[in-house]
């Protein structure tokens, strides 16, 4: 099985590298850019096939120390 | 007094901490990110540096490490503790400041002189700092823009939990002498129980006349001096660790 996690910053959180990389993107001449966000990408490569404890055990490992909740948020997905 | 400065891998203030303590007539010595116990320290300083390379956030793998452990009982038990730059970073990861510290919103490193003004002179981190005196400190980071939820700003309003805050050289707090983007423009907290702090300058290279400013060894005269005044009140030393 693998996790594929993806940690983006909090809406309310400035965020100035997603600013910076949107201005350059506008600067290059690309168009009907709203916004950027820049965040990160983790996967982890998981023994055995339980989804369901799989799961369980890496949403408290984002909750507590792949993301920091105070300023991220992650969404978390298991494939085989 | 003797301090504990934390050594994690890629700390790299720690000898400035050590020197800054020493240079001001107390003891100091390294704690090693591995040991689990702080050799009957009375205060423990978190220096500055990128502990663990930075990876994944600042402080965020730091704060797993065994010695965070005795850290963590130390100020449960009310130790004092100080975390600097990546100290601070490390201690709100922990969770014994609330808050994050962030990429500046200028995407830039600042290493520069600032301007600080106190906000609170009742803490054993600003007791000795004289009244409306602006402290002029230096800071050194690329993620020192603190952010927090506006509840949680509010409360450190509320509770006078802000000590130091960027301004002018006149005390004024705007918005160009932030140099971070920092709400509020908070260099410095402290916690609920008012024993640990935590602040994105550095206030141990800040004290000797040749280093350009003095004003950092008024952050240690009043952590000392309001643990002597409290030994002498109590009779009674925090215990970290065993000796």
């Amino acid at each position: 099985m693998k996790a594929k996690i993806i940690i983006t910053p909090k809406k309310a959180v400035l965020d100035p590298q997603g600013k910076t990389v949107q201005g350059a993107l506008e600067q290059m001449g690309y168009k009907g850019i709203r916004a950027v966000h820049v965040g990160k990408y983790i996967e982890i490569e998981l023994d055995g096939n339980d989804r369901e404890t799989a799961r369980k055990q890496l949403d408290e490992a984002c909750h507590r120390f792949l993301s920091n909740p105070v300023i991220e948020d992650y969404k978390l997905e298991i494939e085989d | 007094m003797r301090f504990a400065v934390v050594q994690f891998p890629a700390s790299n203030c720690d000898q400035d901490a050590i020197h800054a303590a020493r240079i001001l007539g107390h003891d100091a010595d390294y704690v090693w990110h591995k040991d689990t116990s702080l050799n009957g320290a009375d205060v423990v300083i978190i220096p500055g540096g990128f502990s663990y390379g930075d990876y994944l956030r600042t402080g965020a793998i730091a704060r797993f490490s065994p010695v965070m452990q005795a850290v963590s009982e130390f100020a449960k038990n009310g130790g004092i503790v100080i975390g600097i730059c990546n100290g601070f970073q490390i201690l709100c990861e922990a969770g014994l400041l609330p808050g994050a510290l962030i990429r500046n919103r200028s995407l830039q490193f600042r290493c520069e002189h600032v301007f600080l003004k106190t906000a609170n002179y009742e803490t054993p981190f600003t007791c000795r700092i004289p009244k409306n005196k602006i402290l002029r400190i230096p800071i050194a980071h690329g993620e020192g823009c603190y952010y927090a939820d506006p509840e949680t700003i509010q409360k450190l309003k509320q509770q006078n939990r802000i000590l130091f805050q960027y301004c002018d050289k006149d005390g004024n707090l705007t918005e160009q002498a932030n140099p971070n983007g920092s709400l509020m423009n908070i260099a410095g907290i402290c916690n609920e129980t008012w024993n640990v702090a935590g602040m994105m300058p550095h206030p141990e290279r800040a004290c000797e006349k040749i280093l350009g400013s003095e004003d950092g060894a008024l952050i240690f005269h009043s952590i000392i001096y309001s643990l002597t005044e409290k030994q002498k009140k109590t009779g009674e030393k925090i215990q970290a660790g065993h000796k």
